[in-house]
C-alpha cells in the first residue's frame, strides 16, 4: 500500500506540475482527491489494514495529501498570476470608440445664465423674489416716479391691458411690492419676463428677461452699489473684467448710472465687437430715489438703498457670443443642444 | 444732439484737449458721446485754384490740359501746376477745387477714399486733379453742404464767389470741423444746446466759460401797436415773447452760419429761418419766424385747436387738428402747431417784408402729445418736450434780434412783447447738506470742494443760509439726492471707492426656486431640452386647450397673433415641435417652465406651469409616462391616475390627476393639475404635424404642494429577498392597474411588484392578453422560506382568479 501511495504521489505531483491552466489543475485535484479520486479510493482500503499498520499508513497518507495540496495551491497561485498577466497583455480596447451614454438634455442658455446670476447673489445674502407680469400701473410706473405723461408710459412702448393694467416693462414692480410687504433691511433680486413694444429683430424682442436687484438698509452708499456690481461681474465673467460707471438718468434712482463692461473680446483696447469703444453698455443702476422709498412707507432719512437692473438676454448673448436674439426664442434643437 | 466742435470753442476753448480725451471726459461726466465725425474725413490737400490756361490734349479728343494757379504767396510751392482733366465745363479763369499730389478725395463710383498722385495722362504731366462735388462728398444739387454760390453744370465744381486762390478748400466748404453726437438724458434739456454742453465741458475740464449777454440797438418801435398777442390757453404757455423785424432782406446766410447749421445736422433754408435755428442750437430754445403779412390782423392767439380745424404744415402736408393740440393762430386760423412745426401759409419767403419772431415756452407734455398725434418729431418738439425753463426765453429772443441786426437782414424792434405766466419769484434754495451727500455716495468730499463744484455748475450759494440755488435751466434739481448726483459726476463716478454693503438681512425661504431647479435637473437627466416661448399668443392658440374663456386681451398688440396672454403652454409647445419638425430635426424632447395667465373676471391670476413635449420614432405614451413617473418619484407625488378624454388630447391615450384627490385642500383647478398623453391628430392637423406628439402639462403650485414634505429613510434590508415571476392571462379590458391593486391588496410579505411584459396572440384568445410581473418578497426580521412565499403566491393567485385572472398554463 505504501508503494501504491508513493506511486500515486509521484503521478499526482507530476500532473499538478504539468497542468497548463486552472481548469486542468482543478481536474487533477478532482481525479486525486474527489469523491471517486485515486487517493480517496486508496484511503477507503484503510479498513482492511491491521491495527498496527493503520496509524502508520494513515500518517503517510496525510503526508501525501499534504504535499499534494501544497503543490496544488502553489501551482494555482502561479496559474492565476499567469492568467492576469496574459489578460493584461491581450485585453485592449479602441479607446477612440464612442462611450455608451445616457442622453441628457440641457437647460436653456438664458436660464443657465440666470441660475448663475441667482447663485452669485444668493451667496451674497440676497433672496429671489417674484411678482406678477400682468401688473398694475401703480407698481410699474406711479410708485416708481414715472408719472402720467412720462415717455415710458406711451402706448407705443408699453403693452396695455386696460388703463390701469399693463404687461410690466421692468421687474421693478417686484421691488415696490417687496418694499410694501417687508420692512428694511431688504436685499432681493427679481428675475422674470418683461414686455415692451419692440418689433422682433436681432437685438430686440417684445418679451425679454430682466433681473433687478434692490438693497435697502441703513447706511447703504453708492460705493456699495459699485462694489456689489463689481463683485457680481467678476464672479460672472472672470476677474479680468473691468467696470465703468457713467452718469445717467432714471426717474426712480438718483444718482443714477449706466455701467459699461470692458470689452470681452479686446479687453478694452477697442475692436469691431465693441465698435471701437473698448466698453460695452451693460446695465442701469442708481441710489433708490427718496420719493420711491416714501411711496413704500420707508423713511429716506433713516434708510438709503440701491437698485440695478440688467437684461438677461444681453448678458447671455455676450457670454456665448450669440449674435441674434431671435435664436433664443426659436427653440431649435440644433441651437438648444449647444448649451 | 450733434455738436460742432468749432462752435463749442466759441464758449470754451478746448483746442488743447485731444478729441478722444474730450469725448471720454464728457461721457464720464454725464453727456454720453455716441459718435465723433471729422467732417473732412477722407479729404486732404485740396486747395482753391484758378485755371490760367486751358488747351486741348494733343492725343485725345476729350482731355484738356490746364495750367492752374494754386498759390499766390511765396511759401506755396509750386504756385502753378499742370493738370489734365476730362471735364468739359472748365474754362480759363474758372475758380475750382484742386486736389494736389498726395491728397485724397472720394471715388465718384463707390465713394471710397482715393489718393491722387502726380502722373502722366497720355504723355502729359498731371500734378493733381480738378474736383467735382461728388469727389468732395458734397451734394451740388441740394446745395448742401456745397456753397450755393457754386455753379455745377457738368463735372468740375466752379466756385463763383472768388475765394482766395491757394486757400484751403475744406475751410471754404466749412469742413474743418468735427461733430460730436451726444445721447442726452431726459432730465437735461439744457444740454440740447451748444451753451449747455459748453458749460458741461467747462466744468468737466475746469476751463473758463465765456458767455456774453446778447445786445442790439434796434429801431424805435412801440411793439404793442404792431403785434397783438392773446394767450387763451394760459395753462400750456408759461411765456410768450415776440419781436419784430421790418424790411427784411431774405436771402442766403453767410457761409460761417450755414456751415455751422450743417455741422449740427440742420439744413440751411434762408437767413431768417437759419437765424432762428442757429439760436435754437446755441441756446436750446426753439424759435419761430412768421411773415407778418400772413398773420391776419397782426394778431397772435395761443389757443387750443378747434376740433377738425386744419393746417398746412411747412412740410406741405395738410393735417387735421384736435382740441388737445395747442396752436398759434391769427385772427382766422392756426398758423403753427405750438412747439412742433409752423404752417406753410405764414412761413418766411423771398417776398417777406416783415417778420414776427416768436420765443415762447410751451408745456412739455402737451408738445410731446401733439408731436406724436400729428406724427412730426422736430428739433423744436424734442426740446420742448423735455421741459424748458421760461426764464431764458428772453435771452434767446435777444440773440435772434441781435443776429438779424448784425447780419444786416432787417431792422429789429427795440421793444418786444413779453407775456409772462410763471412765478418770477426768487428761486427756492436747497440746503446744502454736504455730509448727507457724502453718506449717499460713500465719499468724503469736503464742504468747500462741493460748493466749488456747484458754483462751476452755475449754482448760486448763499453763505448765510447754506442754501444752493440751481440755475433756472436746471429744473431737474430739487433734492439732496439730485445734488449728490451733480457732485458725483463732476468728482468722478469712478473715483468713488467701491465697498460691499454689510447685509443684515433675513433671507426668505425659497422652496419654489429649489423645486424648479430640481425639476429641471430631473428633466434634463431624461434628455429634455429647455425652451422659452412667448407668453402672448393668438386667441386661436388658447382655444386649442379649451381655455379661451380666460383670455387676458392686450389692448395694443402688434397683431392678432400676439393679441392675448396664453392660458396654456400646450400650444406653445406644439409650435416648438412643429418648428423643429420643419427644421428636419427628427426627434426631440423639450420642456418649458413658464406661466399661464387667466382672466378670472375679478382679476388675473398667473400660474407657473411645466410643459413637456416629446416626438420622434422612439417616443410613445409610455416614454412620456416614464418622464412623468420620474418626476412623481423624485418629488414623492403619488396617487391614482384617471383617464383624460378632453381636447387637445387623444381620448384613448391620455391621463390626468386631480389635485383634490392627490394632495387635498387646494383651490379648484381650472384643469387637472397633471395632464399628459398623446395629442389628438385633429389638433395636430392645425400645425401640419403628421407625427405623433406627446405632451405633459403640470401645474406647479399644486404639484409642489402635493409633494412629500421630506422622504424618510428606510433601513437597508438585512435579509435576502425571494423573487417570483408570474405570467397572468386576463381579459383584454383588464388594466394593469387593476391587476396591481389586487396583488398589492393581497400580498403581505411582498416588497415590490414590477410589470415587465405584455403579450397578445399566440395561443391566447382574441380578447385575451398575458401580463407578466416580477414579485419580490422579503421579511424584515428573517430569511424567507419557500413555503412562506408559496403560500403568498397561492393567496395572490386565488384573489386574481376571483376576477378571472389566471396563471398562464
Amino acid at each position: 500500500m505504501k508503494e501504491q501511495l508513493s506511486e500515486l504521489k509521484q503521478r499526482a505531483l507530476a500532473a499538478v506540475a504539468s497542468a497548463s491552466d486552472i481548469k486542468a489543475l482543478e481536474d487533477v485535484k478532482v481525479a486525486f482527491l474527489g469523491k471517486k479520486g485515486e487517493l480517496t479510493v486508496v484511503l477507503k482500503q484503510m479498513g482492511t489494514l491491521s491495527a498496527e499498520e493503520r496509524p502508520v499508513m494513515g500518517a503517510f497518507a496525510n503526508e501525501v495529501r499534504g504535499e499534494f495540496e501544497a503543490a496544488f495551491s502553489q501551482k494555482l497561485t502561479a496559474l492565476k498570476a499567469d492568467e492576469i498577466t496574459s489578460r493584461l497583455e491581450t485585453e485592449k480596447v479602441d479607446i477612440t470608440l464612442p462611450g455608451e451614454r445616457q442622453k441628457l438634455g440641457s437647460r436653456h442658455p438664458l436660464n443657465i445664465v440666470l441660475e448663475e446670476v441667482k447663485e452669485i447673489f444668493t451667496a451674497m445674502g440676497y433672496t429671489v423674489a417674484y411678482g406678477p407680469e400682468v401688473e398694475e400701473t401703480k407698481y410699474v410706473f406711479d410708485m416708481l416716479n414715472t408719472f402720467e405723461g412720462h415717455p415710458a408710459r406711451d402706448e407705443q412702448d408699453t403693452f396695455y391691458i386696460d388703463d390701469s393694467t399693463v404687461l410690466r416693462t421692468q421687474t421693478s414692480s417686484v421691488q415696490i411690492r417687496t418694499m410694501l410687504e417687508h420692512k428694511p433691511p431688504i436685499a432681493i433680486i427679481s428675475p422674470g419676463r418683461v414686455y415692451r413694444c419692440d418689433e422682433v429683430d436681432a437685438t430686440h424682442s417684445p418679451i425679454f428677461h430682466q433681473c433687478e436687484g434692490l438693497v435697502v438698509d441703513k447706511g447703504i452708499t453708492f460705493g456699495d452699489l459699485k462694489g456689489t456690481l463689481e463683485t457680481f461681474f467678476k464672479r460672472l465673467y472672470g476677474d479680468e473684467i473691468r467696470l465703468r460707471f457713467r452718469p445717467h438718468h432714471f426717474p426712480y434712482t438718483e444718482p443714477s448710472a449706466e455701467v459699461d463692461l470692458s470689452c470681452f473680446k479686446c479687453g478694452g483696447k477697442g475692436c469691431s465687437f465693441c465698435k471701437g469703444e473698448g466698453w460695452i453698455e451693460m446695465l442701469g443702476c442708481g441710489m433708490v430715489h427718496p420719493q420711491v422709498l416714501i411711496n413704500c412707507g420707508i423713511d429716506p432719512d433713516e434708510y438709503t438703498g440701491f437698485a440695478f437692473g440688467m437684461g438677461i438676454e444681453r448678458i447671455t448673448m455676450m457670454r456665448y457670443e450669440i449674435d441674434d436674439m431671435r435664436l433664443l426664442y426659436e427653440n431649435d434643437m440644433r441651437f438648444l443642444k449647444q448649451f | 444732439m450733434n455738436l460742432s466742435l468749432n462752435w463749442l470753442n466759441d464758449y470754451v476753448n478746448t483746442e488743447d484737449i485731444p478729441v478722444a480725451e474730450l469725448v471720454s471726459g464728457l461721457t464720464m461726466s454725464g453727456s454720453k458721446v455716441e459718435k465723433i465725425k471729422k467732417l473732412s474725413e477722407g479729404l486732404s490737400n485740396i486747395v482753391v485754384g484758378k485755371v490760367l490756361e486751358i488747351n486741348k490734349h494733343e492725343n485725345s479728343d476729350k482731355l484738356w490740359i490746364c495750367k492752374v494757379q494754386v498759390g499766390v504767396d511765396a511759401h506755396i510751392d509750386p504756385q502753378t501746376v499742370q493738370i489734365v482733366t476730362g471735364a468739359q465745363n472748365v474754362f480759363a479763369g474758372a475758380i475750382v477745387p484742386v486736389v494736389l499730389d498726395g491728397g485724397t478725395v472720394f471715388n465718384r463710383q463707390d465713394g471710397s477714399v482715393m489718393k491722387i498722385k502726380t502722373g502722366k495722362l497720355r504723355g502729359e504731366l498731371s500734378e493733381g486733379m480738378l474736383c467735382s462735388p461728388d469727389e468732395l462728398g458734397v451734394d451740388a444739387h441740394a446745395g448742401m453742404p456745397a456753397s450755393p454760390d457754386s455753379a455745377v453744370i457738368d463735372g468740375i465744381m466752379i466756385l463763383d464767389d472768388a475765394p482766395e486762390i491757394g486757400s484751403d478748400m475744406l475751410e471754404y466748404l466749412g469742413l474743418n470741423d468735427t461733430t460730436i453726437e451726444f445721447e442726452i438724458t431726459n432730465n437735461r434739456a439744457d444740454c440740447l444746446s451748444v451753451i449747455g454742453l459748453a458749460r458741461e465741458t467747462a466744468v468737466t475740464f475746469n476751463l473758463p466759460l465765456v458767455t456774453v449777454l446778447p445786445e442790439y440797438k434796434g429801431y424805435e418801435c412801440n411793439i404793442e401797436k404792431e403785434i397783438d398777442v392773446v394767450i387763451e390757453n394760459k395753462r400750456l404757455c408759461s411765456r410768450y415773447m415776440a419781436g419784430l423785424a421790418r424790411n427784411v432782406k431774405v436771402g442766403e446766410s453767410p457761409k460761417w452760419l450755414s456751415s455751422r447749421l450743417k455741422a449740427m445736422g440742420v439744413r440751411p433754408i434762408n437767413n431768417i429761418v437759419d437765424i432762428t435755428n442757429y439760436v435754437m442750437l446755441e441756446y436750446g430754445y426753439p424759435l419761430h419766424a412768421f411773415d407778418r403779412d400772413y398773420v391776419e390782423g397782426g394778431q397772435i392767439v395761443v389757443r387750443s385747436a378747434l376740433s377738425k380745424e386744419k393746417i398746412t404744415l411747412l412740410d406741405g402736408n395738410t393735417i387735421e387738428l384736435s382740441k388737445d393740440i395747442l396752436v398759434i393762430a391769427d385772427r382766422m386760423k392756426p398758423i403753427a402747431v405750438a412747439g412742433v412745426m409752423g404752417g406753410e401759409y405764414s412761413g418766411v419767403t423771398a417776398e417777406t417784408k416783415d417778420v414776427i419772431f416768436e420765443a415762447a415756452c410751451f408745456d412739455g407734455l402737451s408738445v410731446r402729445r401733439a408731436s406724436k398725434k400729428i406724427g412730426r418729431r422736430t428739433e423744436s418738439s424734442a426740446r420742448f418736450e423735455k421741459g424748458l425753463d421760461p426764464v431764458n426765453v428772453k435771452t434767446a429772443l435777444l440773440r435772434v434780434l441781435q443776429l438779424v441786426e448784425e447780419l444786416d437782414c432787417g431792422e429789429v424792434s427795440n421793444t418786444f412783447i413779453d407775456y409772462v405766466n410763471f412765478s418770477g419769484d426768487e428761486a427756492v434754495g436747497i440746503v446744502h447738506e454736504h455730509e448727507k451727500i457724502n453718506e449717499i455716495l460713500g465719499t468724503d468730499i469736503p464742504q468747500a470742494e462741493q460748493v466749488e463744484i456747484f458754483i462751476k455748475l452755475g449754482f448760486a450759494y448763499k453763505n448765510s443760509t447754506g442754501e444752493l440755488f440751481p440755475p433756472s435751466t436746471r429744473s431737474d434739481i430739487k433734492l439732496t439726492c439730485d445734488l449728490a448726483e451733480e457732485i458725483a459726476r463732476v468728482y468722478g463716478y469712478n473715483k468713488i471707492v467701491s465697498t460691499l454693503p454689510r447685509l443684515s438681512v433675513n433671507t426668505i425661504n425659497n422652496d419654489f426656486e429649489r423645486n424648479v431647479r430640481k425639476m429641471s435637473n430631473v428633466l434634463t437627466a431624461q434628455g429634455c431640452y429647455e425652451c422659452i416661448t412667448y407668453s402672448f399668443v393668438s386667441p386661436k392658440m388658447n382655444a386649442v386647450d379649451n381655455l379661451a374663456d380666460y383670455d387676458i386681451k392686450i389692448r395694443n398688440p402688434f397683431g392678432e397673433e400676439t393679441g392675448v396672454m396664453r392660458t396654456s403652454l400646450i400650444p406653445s409647445m406644439l409650435r416648438v415641435i412643429s418648428d423643429n419638425i420643419k427644421s428636419r430635426n427628427t426627434q426631440g424632447r423639450f420642456f418649458e417652465i413658464g406661466r399661464r395667465y387667466f382672466n378670472m373676471g375679478s382679476g388675473g391670476i398667473e400660474e407657473d406651469m411645466l410643459c413637456v413635449g416629446l416626438y420622434g420614432k422612439d417616443e410613445s405614451f409610455f416614454t412620456l409616462k416614464g418622464v412623468v413617473d420620474e418626476l412623481l418619484d423624485m418629488f414623492g407625488v403619488a396617487g391614482e391616475l384617471e383617464r383624460y378624454t378632453e381636447a387637445p388630447f387623444h381620448p384613448g391615450r391620455a391621463a390626468c390627476a386631480n389635485s383634490k384627490i392627490w394632495g387635498g385642500e387646494f383651490d379648484e383647478d381650472v384643469t387637472p393639475f397633471i395632464r399628459f398623453g398623446e395629442i389628438s391628430p385633429i389638433v395636430l392637423q392645425g400645425w401640419d404635424i403628421s407625427e405623433r406628439v406627446y405632451i405633459a402639462n403640470i401645474e406647479l403650485d399644486s404639484f409642489f404642494k402635493s409633494a412629500e414634505v421630506k422622504p424618510m429613510y428606510k433601513p437597508v434590508p438585512k435579509y435576502p429577498a425571494v423573487t417570483r415571476d408570474l405570467s397572468l392571462v386576463c381579459d383584454d379590458e383588464t388594466a394593469n392597474g387593476d391587476v396591481l391593486s389586487i396583488i398589492n391588496k393581497t400580498a403581505e410579505l411582498m416588497e415590490t411588484v414590477e410589470f415587465f411584459d405584455i403579450f397578445k396572440g399566440g395561443n391566447l384568445g382574441q380578447t385575451q392578453k398575458c401580463l407578466s410581473y416580477k414579485l419580490t418578497f422579503r421579511k424584515a426580521d428573517g430569511t424567507l422560506t419557500d413555503e412562506e412565499v408559496d403560500k403568498e403566491i397561492a393567496e395572490i393567485l386565488s384573489a386574481l382568479e376571483n376576477k378571472n385572472i389566471k396563471l398562464r398554463g
